[in-house]
Parts: C-alpha cells; structure tokens; sequence
C-alpha cells in the first residue's frame, strides 16, 4: 500500500538504482546552481536596493575570463549527465542473450502479452523475479508505450514497428504498468499490472493456467499452411522461396550482396511487405501480407518459423523450451 | 516617503498614434501602422489566452479526484489538446514578437515603421483567418489529438475536427513566417544614424534570433501538418504504416519545427529581461556581447537537438547519442544569460518596481525549467521520465514561468510607452508575487507526480497521485487570479492611469526619446545614436540626479 503523498516510486528493477542515481546526481548539480543564482539574486535585490532618485549603478566591467569560467564549468558538468546517461541508456537499449521473450500488442485501448508457451494475458503480464525479461512490443493501430514506473523504464509501441525493451525484475511484487502516448479516449485507462513472481511460482503459475491457449508454434503452423505459405517455402530448399530451416536469428544473403541479421524485425517486414529484401538467387514472387494478419497472427508464424532450427519441421509444434529457472 | 518632492506631472501628448487616425474602426482595421497593429494582436493573442486559459482551468478542476469529477474522457482530451494548440500557436508564439517586438523594434532602432507595413497587417489578418479555422474546429467536435498531432492517431484514427485545426494552423504558419520575415529586413536596413549592430538593444538581438526560427522552422511544420491532413481527407500514405508511410517519420518533422518553437516563445521573453535588468539596476547590461551571441546560439543550435523528443521511440541509439549530446549544447547559451542577468544585478542600484519583479521572477523559474531540462536531456533518466507529468512540469516553467513572465513583465515596462499611462503600483507589486507563488504551486508537484510516473494527458489516474494533483489545482486558482489581476487593472489604467511622460523609469532606449504614447511617425525628427547601449553615465537627457530622495516616478499614493 502506497502513502497518500508518496515522493519516490519503488525500485522494482535493474535499471531503477542506475536511474535513480542519476536523478540524485542531477538533482545534486542543479540544486548547487540553484542555490548560488538565487542567492546572488537576493542578496544583490536587498544590498544594491535603490536608496535615492537619480542614483545609478556602479559600472563593473565585464572580464572574458569570467565568461569563459561560466561556459566551461557548465559544459564539463553537462558532459558527465550525457556521458553517465548514456551509459544507462546503451545498456537498456541492447538486450542481453539468452532473455525470457513476451511478444506485447497494444492496441486501443487494452494489452495482449503473449507468454512463450502461448498463454495470454490481456492487462496483466507475470515475470519471474531475476530473469532477463525481452518485450517484443507492437501495435495493432496507433503509437502507445509501455511504461512501468516501478521498473523505470519505458518505450513505445509503434504500428509497422517492433520495438523491443528489457529490464530484469528484482523485487516480487505488483506494479502499475500505464500507456504513455496519448493513443485517443481511452488512453488513460489503458493500463494494468506487472505481476514479478519467484520462478516457481511463475512456472506454476504457467502451467497451472491452461484454458486451451493455442500454441503459438501450432498457431503458426496452421496459418502456414492456410496462408499457403507451405506452397512455395519447401523445408528441403527446392521450393521457389528459401527454406526456412534454421532461418531465425542467422545471416540472410540478400539480392543486392547485403546480409541481414533474421530476428523478429526482419521475418515481420518480409511477411508484410516481401519485396523490401530479396534473397539472394530467388525471385520476388511473394504477395505482401499488409493489412492480412493480425500481430498475433504474425507473431504465431515468428514462433513457428524460430522453432524451425534446422530440424525437420516437428508434427506438432513445441519448439520453444520450457522456461528454466536458471538465472 | 512622506517628504518626497512632488514628481513632475506630464500633460499627454496633444497628438498620438491613439488618436492621430481617429477613433473610427476602420482606422483600426486598415492601419499600417506598426503600434497599431501591435494592440490589434495584443487584443487577439489576450482572447486565445483566455480561451486557452478556461482550458486549463477545467482541466485542473477535473483532476481533483482520481476518477475526474467534471467531464467525460472524451471531452478531457479534448481540453488538453485545445488548450495547447491555443496556447502554442495562437498565444505563446505571436505574443511576445507581434505584440511587444511589433510595437518596439521600430522604435527601438529609430524607424517609422517596419520595412513592410501592409505585410505586417496581412499577418495579422492571416492570424485571424488561422485562428477562425481553429476556432471553428474547437467549435464543430472539438480537437483531441494532443497538440502534437501524432500520426496515425490523428490522421486515421481521430474522430474529432482534425481537418480544419490543421489547416488553421497552416495557415496561421504564413503569419508568422511574414512577421519574422519583417523583422529581419526592418533590423538590416532600417536602423538609425549610429544605431550599429552592437548599439542594438538585446530585446532587438533576440527578436532578430527569432525571426530566424520562425523563417526557416515554420515552413516545416505547416507542410507537416498539411500533410497529415492529406492523409486523413485523402488517403495518402505519408505516415500511416498500414498504407506504407511512416508514423516516426511525422514526429521527426514535427519537432524540427516544434522543438525551436520552444525558442520562438522564450528568446523574445529573454530580451524582455534583458531590457527590464539594466534599466532597474539602471548599470549597463554584463556581457552585452555574450548575451546578444548566445540569442544566436541557442536559435542555431536549437534547430539540432529536436529528436531528443523521441529517445523512446526506438530510434537508433546513434541517434540518440546525438541528440542528447547536442541537447546538453544548447543549455550552455541559456546558462550564459542567466548568469550575465545575474552578474548585471551586481553594484547596481535596484529598484523594486514591478517590470524587475518579473524579470527576477523569469530569471527564477526559468532557471528551474533550464534546468529540468537537463533531467529530460540525459537518456538514461528520460526512459523513466519521457511523457510523464515531469515533462508537463519543464515545459510550463519554460513557457509559462519563461515566457508569459516576461510578457507580463514587458507589458507592464512598456505599457506607460504603450498607453501613455502608468498601472497602480502596489496591486502590480501583489500580482506580481501571486503570480510567481501561484505558478510555483501548480507546476513543482508535477516534477514529483511525473518522477511517481504519472504519465501525460491522462483523465484518471490511480489514488496514490491524488494529493499531488489537488495541490497543483490549488496552485491553479491562485495563479489564475494572478493573471486576473493584471488583465483589470491594466486594462483600468488605460484610462485613469497616472500620466506617465516620456521616460517614466527611465530608461536608456531609443524608444524612450519620444512621446508616451508615441506619434504615428514615432519620432519627430530622425533620432542619432551617439551612446552605447544601456549606458546611464553618459546619458545627462536621462535627467538623474545623484543625491535626490526616492521617489518613484509612478507613485501613486
């Protein structure tokens, strides 16, 4: 339970101490300049008051050296706030390997977070304490953000995009986590709650909720098949389009003598708009998928072509592995 | 002060710019004369302030409870949009330059008028055409974008008056593009015999810097927002992914606009401070030369920092980098006139009159909102603090606290070269402490709420943020009274206000050599500069006498 004037928001995350202690830092600096205008301002208002009509001021000549005091000193203090932020952010916008990915959809005005054994919450989304957590975030209509005070941390969920943002939990417990574009009526319910479990109980908790929630490997599989992906993408290569085995997260060769990297970015792009990268030695014959699918249906084919590693394609997809309780 | 001499009495003038056309309306609408059509914006800006104003007033009124107590989301999010796009782009941006900058840049380099007179009123015309779209849209299902209006929201998915309010503030792009265009050609080929470049009064160096944000960024965001508003009449896909475009795309445009827009509004408050700081510590101006740079500085480097707006929007982390870095540049010109205002202050002989109450009261809050900038600058905090209350809290010290300071503090500087009139002393005293104590209770809970994680534009919000909020509201109703306050009695002095002379503080300027109010032709011969700027020693006209009791030249008791 919060106080009712509470002025510091848990710290919930890796990032928060980092976060807060450049608040502290920055705070520091400012109240030290604060403190040294104001007080040259009072003290000159109640010394220099006017005392007789026609009095004028004293000239004081100005000196470049002083000048260049009062530019330098800023600007080094400036550079420590961008180096040391910077260091924060560089850490926060590149994950570490080997993170518990959750696909998030937002869309007007709720949101889907899709586990990776396929079960789905909508306004809620449980993490294990101490585990590297990776949102995949995507939007079905316009930009929101996902945003988690506890945590520190934010970003924005952008149509035609994935982005993605990482933070590893470190205190169980349950937080807000709010939409922070404005993203039209709703936008200020468009909330919910971070649940941060012990990894038992989050493994519990995974298999303890079933329901029928479709695998998203068979999800994939199916809409392969239905969308006739199948026809063209042979799994031994002989097909009109490249095999898909062992796609994701390898080297792409491409028509034009690039390589790209195939994560969840690229697989999305070639799916909706295919003719954006062509590779190298096929044809661009594929029909764009734009305004066809849903994002989940596009992240059911991510998670069915990622199970795909090199391996004969399995009769019934389980090609994501259990989430481990290894730190 | 019971024995004080009398203060000299002024007849007015027999003849001014007031009267010299006559009273007829037509006189008004049709006049190319620069003062003229300075109260003519000053009439139209203090409408869309109030408009702007009653706003902003609901909206603090709903937020007193955490599930809101006056209006439906709908309609909230129709107050905060509306109250931003009447304040940004039909009070802050033409407030200080065509109201303030239009009457005085004339007088101040010692010209009979702008370079173009007719283009001056077609601004102001093009203002109203802008502000009637505008107002049509509030009027017709309202706006509830967000003043930003980010795509695909407002160009697909909006089902508010998107159509005309882009188009009104396309077209009111023109009017201030032509104003700055103005100002820039008046400041190159008009000044007066003697009047170099660094005789210059500041308040003319940071309307000059102005201009040159509001010629080369303006264009940008009218083409803009034009083109989401293609998108939404048309279809074409320029920003919605589902046709091909690019939401982000939008938002790079948008801020190379609207991040020097933040210039626009606070560099003419700056050279409002500028002028009021020597002439109240009646000592010329510290670091003349640094001060009339750094207005050039920030208004170069300010249009290189704009996707410091969009750390969080996944742009690349080069980019980022970037941007941060330069976002910490741009502070350090800011940095500078704050401490040349303060060094100015040193040994002068200061008076309390209200002009300096504001001065010192921009000087302190906005070296708040500077430096809460530097918060939001720094990447790793803005992951936490980007679209939260903290921004809201930054921005309104830098507009508000900044820039509608110094307008109030212009305001009352000018209004005796204005009117002719000076204002009741003691209750400018009172509003000006009101107002700086009523701003302060409003926005500083909102740095703490933002830091909670209070996200923006929000109708609701969970109950752990309700004392904060009900602070805010109670700063709210004082700050509106403070703005109450000057509005009426401003208003009163016009006509039974003291008389004020020519030079009432006095002050060094060009424009105080002639008349209160001025002539139509502003001087009645062609001044000669032969001082330098703010010089008070060297300045017998000024009439001071060392040695005379105090006796403010506008008391009133």
């Amino acid at each position: 339970m919060q106080s009712p004037l509470p002025i510091y928001p848990e710290q919930a995350s890796n990032f928060a101490p980092h976060v807060d202690a450049l608040l502290i830092f920055i705070t520091g600096i400012c109240l030290l300049f604060g403190a040294i205008i104001t007080t040259a301002i009072v003290f000159c208002f109640f010394k220099y008051h006017r005392k007789e009509a026609g009095a004028v001021g004293i000239v004081t000549y100005e000196d470049p050296l002083v000048e260049v005091a009062w530019i330098v000193a800023p600007l080094i203090l400036a550079m420590v706030m961008f180096a040391w932020g910077a260091i924060v952010y560089v850490d926060y916008r590149n994950a570490p390997r080997d993170t518990l990915d959750i696909y998030v959809v937002g869309k007007q005005w709720m949101w889907k977070a899709q586990q990776p054994n396929g079960l789905k919450e909508i306004n809620e989304l449980h993490v294990p304490v101490g585990r590297d957590i990776r949102l995949i975030l995507a939007s079905e209509d316009v930009i929101h953000d996902f945003f988690v005070p506890a945590f520190r941390v934010k970003m924005d969920v952008v149509p035609g995009h994935y982005n993605t943002m990482w933070f590893r939990p470190t205190k169980p417990g349950r937080y807000h986590f709010f939409c922070s574009q404005y993203c039209g009526t709703n936008h200020a319910v468009m909330g919910g709650w971070v649940t941060v479990m012990e990894p038992t109980d989050y493994a519990a908790w995974l298999s303890g909720v079933s329901g029928g929630e479709a695998n998203p490997v068979a999800a994939g599989e199916k809409l392969f098949a239905e969308k006739s992906c199948v026809t063209c993408h042979l799994a031994n290569g002989t097909g009109r389009a490249p095999s898909l085995n062992g796609l994701y997260g390898g080297q792409v060769l491409l028509a034009d003598g690039s390589t790209v990297t195939a994560d969840d970015a690229y697989i999305r792009e070639s799916i909706l708009q295919a003719n954006a990268k062509i590779v190298a030695r096929y044809q661009p014959l594929m029909p764009n998928y734009q305004g066809q699918l849903t994002e989940e249906q596009i992240f059911a084919l991510i998670a069915y072509i990622k199970s795909l590693q090199s391996q004969p394609v399995p009769a019934t997809g389980s090609g994501i592995a259990p989430v481990s309780e290894k730190k | 002060m019971n024995n004080t001499p009398p203060t000299p009495s002024y007849e007015p003038p027999r003849d001014h710019y007031l009267i010299s056309a006559g009273g007829h309306i037509r006189s008004w609408l049709l006049t190319t004369d620069h003062k003229r059509i300075a109260l003519l914006y000053l009439i139209s800006v203090t409408v869309f302030f109030f408009i702007g104003g009653v706003f902003a007033t609901m909206i603090r009124i709903h937020l007193l409870t955490p599930d809101g107590v006056l209006v439906t989301p709908e309609t909230y999010n129709k107050l905060f949009t509306m109250h931003g796009v009447a304040m940004i782009f039909f009070f802050l941006i033409p407030s200080i330059p065509a109201v303030l900058g239009n009457f005085l840049i004339p007088m101040m380099i010692g010209a009979k008028d702008l370079a173009f007179p007719k283009i001056n009123l077609l601004s102001w015309y093009i203002y109203l055409i802008g502000g009637s779209f505008v107002l049509y849209s509030f009027s017709t299902g309202g706006l509830d974008t967000g003043w930003t209006f980010y795509t695909p929201l407002s160009s697909i998915y909006s089902n508010s008056a998107v159509t005309p309010a882009v188009l009104g503030i396309f077209i009111n792009g023109f009017s201030s593009i032509l104003t700055g265009l103005n100002f820039i050609v008046t400041i190159h080929t008009m000044r007066a015999p003697g009047m170099t470049w660094f005789r210059l009064p500041l308040f003319v160096w940071s309307h000059y810097a102005t201009s040159l944000v509001m010629i080369l960024g303006t264009p940008v965001v009218a083409i803009t927002l034009l083109l989401a508003g293609l998108e939404r009449m048309f279809h074409l896909g320029f920003f919605n992914p589902a046709m091909g475009g690019d939401p982000i795309l939008f938002q790079h445009l948008f801020w190379f606009y609207s991040h020097p827009a933040v210039y626009i509004m606070v560099l003419p408050a700056m050279g409002v401070v500028s002028e009021i700081i020597p002439t109240f510590a009646r000592k010329p101006i510290f670091g003349y030369s640094f001060i009339a740079a750094s207005s050039i500085a920030i208004a170069v480097i300010g249009f290189l920092v704009w996707a410091h707006h969009m750390f969080v929007t996944g742009e690349s982390t080069y980019a980022a980098l970037t941007f941060s870095f330069l976002s910490y540049l741009v502070a350090i010109p800011s940095a500078v006139k704050v401490f040349n205002w303060t060094a100015t202050l040193y040994k002068g002989s200061i008076s309390w009159d209200a002009p300096m109450l504001y001065a010192l009261g921009f000087i302190g809050l906005f070296t708040i909102g500077g430096l809460t900038g530097l918060f939001l600058a720094c990447l790793g905090l803005d992951i936490h603090i980007h679209d939260t209350y903290f921004v809201i809290a930054h921005f309104h010290y830098i507009m508000v606290g900044g820039a509608v300071m110094g307008y109030v503090g212009g305001l009352h500087y000018w209004w005796p070269k204005i009117t002719g009139r000076l204002y009741p002393e003691a209750l400018s005293h009172f509003a000006a402490i009101v107002l700086f104590l009523g701003f302060n209770l409003t926005f500083f809970p909102q740095f703490i709420l933002g830091y909670l994680g209070m996200p923006r534009r929000y109708h609701s919000y969970p109950p752990e943020f309700q004392v904060l909020n009900v602070l805010s509201t109670a700063g709210a109703s004082i700050l509106a009274l403070g703005y109450l306050l000057p509005m009426a009695y401003l208003s009163w002095s016009m006509r039974y206000g003291k008389v004020a002379g020519p030079n009432p503080w006095p002050a060094t300027g060009l424009e105080w050599k002639t008349d209160s109010p001025p002539p139509t032709e502003n001087f009645h011969v062609t001044p000669v500069v032969d001082w330098e700027p703010y010089d008070y020693r060297n300045r017998p006209d000024l009439g001071l006498a060392a040695g005379a009791p105090l006796a403010p030249a506008h008391s009133d008791d």
